[in-house]
């Protein structure tokens, strides 16, 4: 449990405007330069620079987060990187969210990136900024900078312990040049990084006071429900709206669009004086569509045959280690298997929403919850065809996201509607739109060849086979290339082991129009899955334990580390009573590697989970309980989607819409859960994303050990393995 | 359109709207409280879990024309409005939101649990709150909060004996 503060209640730690201009302003370039953008000197810098640290006169201090929280705390986590170096507690900072100009860098929230990408240039930015008061105490003092120390946003004298407060030091250092390449801290210099720290924002999220995007009120605004075509890509008809219109509250209905990053979809908004009026007006239109062919192309069986098709037939070679197939061919004992990952919506119990306000001169404010402020902007003013100054966004809080809010589509809906209206609309999706429009984690089938000899795993193949998020979204996939994004993650050398007499990894994209995307952890869980599987079923091929077999060829210590580590947390080498049995898995993604093992008891004629156990090992971290947390919540969504129902398209149809076919696990269903961390020097990997990709084999191996029956599709019936 | 008058946390409100406009959208539109939120539309995820009488419901299943004007409407702005509630700093200590958008509906429900049941078992946390959904995972942590609630509240009726 973590240390009681006096000071939980901090209305003001999070603002959302209100820059200070005077004092110290300490900023970074699109290299990384560090800048000294204080008014003293602000006159010979290029303007679209902005602070990341600003200090006054009267000693407020004031840090720019460029990272969206979506749940994984970077609200906080990135300042921390600044305040460790600056010497200043949290507790007295003022975080403000950055807005997507371009001026603050970088500032999407993704790919697990926000505290390894950050990790040197915001430190060096706090580090460089402490110098500067340093060096101007030791001047206003007449002594060495050696003689002078920083603590607690004060400079002292080493010899008589008097002191400045920073706000008393900004004008004199603002004079300063900033200096590029100032001493870092060492680890065990930490007071912030590294240890457990409570969260600030979390008062307000407790208290319902947060803000999230649903919660955004514009003076004026209108709401809009919008209906998408049952099947997608449906093209409109006519819209007889005669019974929408007689709903009091509905103001008109119109022809709207949703722009996916490489199409658009057709799709019509009721406008309303409030949202229920709209949703009802939504329900009450009659509208055709032309859904010629969709019934054929979106449908989830054809598209996994194709698949079983290509899975008979040789991929694209991403990577090859000596002949495989040959020595495939004469081995003695080896194993050929498929196995099956199901499409997966991300549904973020907040949906998509979005407020956008178009007017009359051209300029376009947005409020949303969303994980890209820079991407936003720049989106928005090519959508409605404006320059980037003339687009404003304010960053909602995210009702969670797990990638969707990355996906702009409903934020582009407000803008063309409001475009159309010129005042302020309101987007809301309900969960049905939600999870039958799409985008989703894509589904695929891993064709795993592999043999073993003397006991050893000595030849593996994986092949990939499925869409490709970079060919179906960004066009970037030539039909005789391997998905270079796949080919790097399935590759052995990602998870360093080493086949030493062959391995392989290759690629079909079998195409399909069912929309994909990012998903929590992207590819890494469906290559996970069958990667995961495979060596244990291989390991039992060899006639050895799955941790040892692993041991035997994974080459890296620090994955044998996280390995072993596990086998101690959970006492992997005691005997489990008959009908029990353990499921381990590990995989490396974002950087960090992450090992489960899952517990698992036979029950009716299925298994009930007894207990889930990851170690992470993320190199140097922020925040100890975010990196718990976040592999506890990683642990859940594994778990989610390993047993519950993918997304299934029937005949052009979503088969599911909302949480009573598509659920997600409950409490009810949730085993003990223990996470344990690494401690090393290493360079930080990413967190948000990292612990997902091991869970779903850790259970498909937990079960086989329990029951002995071997599951290769997801998602399982854990209740009915018979089946 | 008819009006109805609402007790919400222990104020009164008078709101002008359809019959069938389901409490979650009165609560957050007509009246400004946000606090609850909206997930599903058909009681399957429990965020806009509120008490009605002080018993959770689910306030998107609850049409303002059911709701006499002497009933009890208490939302997640009406408890620990001076003080933070027992439940609301249990969820501190133990570090429980993530993005914490369905932690108003987790929090009326636990709260009307510990009214009924003041220890509960693991079993009782089961059945009170499988109805709340939390897509970033914090189900374990909430469980942890609730016994730490739980003792906190035995712990106050100890010291006033």
């Amino acid at each position: 449990m973590l240390a009681e503060s006096p000071k939980t209640n901090r209305r003001d730690f999070i603002k959302t405007s209100g820059l200070a201009t005077l004092g110290l302003l300490i900023g970074l370039d699109a290299k990384a330069n560090l800048l000294n953008l204080s008014a003293n000197n602000a006159a010979a810098l290029p303007v679209e620079i902005n602070p990341f640290i600003v200090i006054g006169a009267d000693n407020t201090i004031t840090i720019i987060n460029p990272r969206p929280c979506m749940g994984q705390g970077t609200i906080q986590s990135v300042p921390a990187m600044i305040a460790e170096e600056l010497e200043v507690d949290l507790e007295n900072v003022t975080i403000i969210q950055s807005d997507g100009k371009s001026k603050y860098g970088a500032q999407t929230s993704g790919n697990s990136s926000s505290i390894r990408r950050l990790w040197l240039p915001l430190r060096k930015a706090g580090a460089a900024t402490k110098e500067m008061l340093i060096e101007a105490a030791s001047g206003k003092w007449s002594i060495s900078p050696t003689q002078c120390y920083a603590e607690n946003a004060k400079v002292f004298r080493k010899d008589n312990g008097r002191s400045f407060t920073y706000g008393e030091l900004v004008e004199a250092a603002s004079k300063l040049n900033v200096p590029q390449e100032p001493v870092l801290k060492q680890k065990h210099e930490f007071k912030i990084l590294g240890k457990p720290a409570r969260r600030f924002d979390l008062h307000d999220r407790v208290t319902g006071k947060a803000v999230y995007g649903l919660d955004i009120d514009v003076p004026g605004m209108v709401y809009a429900a919008i209906l998408h075509s049952p099947m997608i890509f449906g093209k409109l008809v006519s819209i007889d709206d005669s019974e929408a219109m007689k709903i009091p509250g509905v103001i008109k209905t119109l022809p709207c669009e949703r722009t996916m990053i490489y199409t658009t979809a057709d799709s019509v908004a009721v406008i309303a004086s409030n949202w229920w009026a709209a949703s009802k007006g939504r329900s009450a239109l009659n509208v055709t569509w032309d859904e010629n062919g969709l019934d054929t192309t979106l449908d989830n069986k054809e598209y996994m045959g194709r698949c079983y098709t290509a899975a008979k037939k040789e991929g694209i070679r991403f990577e090859e280690f000596n002949d495989f197939q040959s020595k495939f061919e004469t081995s003695q004992s080896k194993l050929d298997l498929t196995y099956e990952t199901p499409f997966l919506s991300h549904v973020p119990i907040e949906p998509e929403t979005a407020t956008a306000h178009v007017k009359e001169d051209g300029s376009v404010e947005i409020w949303a919850p969303l994980q890209g402020p820079g991407e936003t902007l720049e989106e928005v003013a090519r959508y409605l065809n404006i320059s980037t100054d003339k687009v404003k966004i304010h960053v909602a809080l995210m009702g969670g996201s797990f990638g969707r809010k990355a996906y702009m589509d409903f934020i582009k809906e407000a803008c063309f509607l409001s475009n159309k209206l010129k005042v302020p609309v309101k987007v809301i999706w309900t969960r049905d739109d939600d999870i039958r429009q799409g985008p989703y984690r894509p589904a695929l089938l891993s064709h795993m060849q592999g043999f073993v000899k003397d006991g050893k795993i000595k030849g593996y193949h994986h092949h990939m086979i499925g869409e490709s998020i970079l060919g179906q979204v960004f066009k970037g996939l030539a039909d005789d290339k391997a998905d270079p994004w796949i080919g790097e993650e399935s590759s052995p050398s990602n998870n360093k082991y080493m086949f030493i007499e062959a391995h392989k990894v290759s690629w079909t994209n079998v195409k399909t129009i069912i929309p994909v995307m990012w998903w929590r952890s992207v590819n890494a869980s469906n290559i996970g899955w069958g990667q995961e599987c495979f060596i244990d079923e291989l390991a039992h091929l060899a006639g050895k334990d799955p941790l040892e077999a692993r041991l035997d060829i994974l080459e890296d210590e620090r994955f044998r580390k996280v390995l072993t580590t596990l086998a101690e947390k959970t006492n992997y080498h005691q005997k489990l009573p008959q009908g029990s049995g353990r499921g381990i898995a590990i995989t490396r993604a974002f950087g960090t590697i992450v090992a489960c093992c899952i517990t698992a008891t036979k029950s009716g004629h299925g298994v009930k989970l007894d207990s889930i156990v990851s170690v992470i090992d993320c190199g140097m971290y922020v925040n100890a309980d975010t990196v718990k947390a976040q592999t506890e919540g990683n642990i859940i969504m594994g778990i989610t989607a390993a047993i519950k129902p993918g997304i299934v398209f029937n005949k052009g149809v979503c088969a599911q819409n909302n949480f009573n076919n598509y659920p997600i696990l409950r409490i009810n269903e949730t085993p003990k859960i223990q996470v344990y961390i690494m401690e090393n020097a290493e360079a930080p990997g990413g967190v948000g994303e990292a612990g997902l990709p091991p869970v779903a084999p850790a259970l498909g191996n937990a079960i086989f050990a329990a029951t002995g029956i071997r599951k290769r599709n997801l998602p399982i019936d854990i209740t009915n393995l018979i089946t | 359109m008819p009006k109805y008058i609402l007790t919400i946390n222990k104020k009164q409100h008078s709101v002008e709207a359809d019959s069938d406009v389901p409490l979650v959208w009165v609560l957050r539109d007509y009246v400004g409280l946000k606090g609850t939120k909206f997930g599903c539309g058909i009681a399957s995820c429990g965020a806009c879990t509120i008490h009605l009488n002080g018993s959770p419901v689910r306030s998107c299943q609850l049409k303002i024309s059911t709701v006499p004007a002497t009933a009890q409407i208490t939302t997640i702005e009406g408890i620990g409005e001076q003080v933070l509630h027992n439940v609301q700093q249990a969820w501190l200590e133990l570090q429980v939101p993530q993005c914490g958008y369905c932690q108003s509906g987790q929090i009326m429900s636990a709260v009307a649990l510990l009214r009924k049941t003041p220890d509960p078992t693991d079993k009782d946390i089961d059945t009170a709150m499988a109805g709340n959904l939390c897509r970033c995972g914090t189900y374990e942590r909430i469980r942890q909060a609730i016994y730490r609630a739980a003792k906190m509240e035995a712990e106050v009726v100890t010291r006033d004996k």
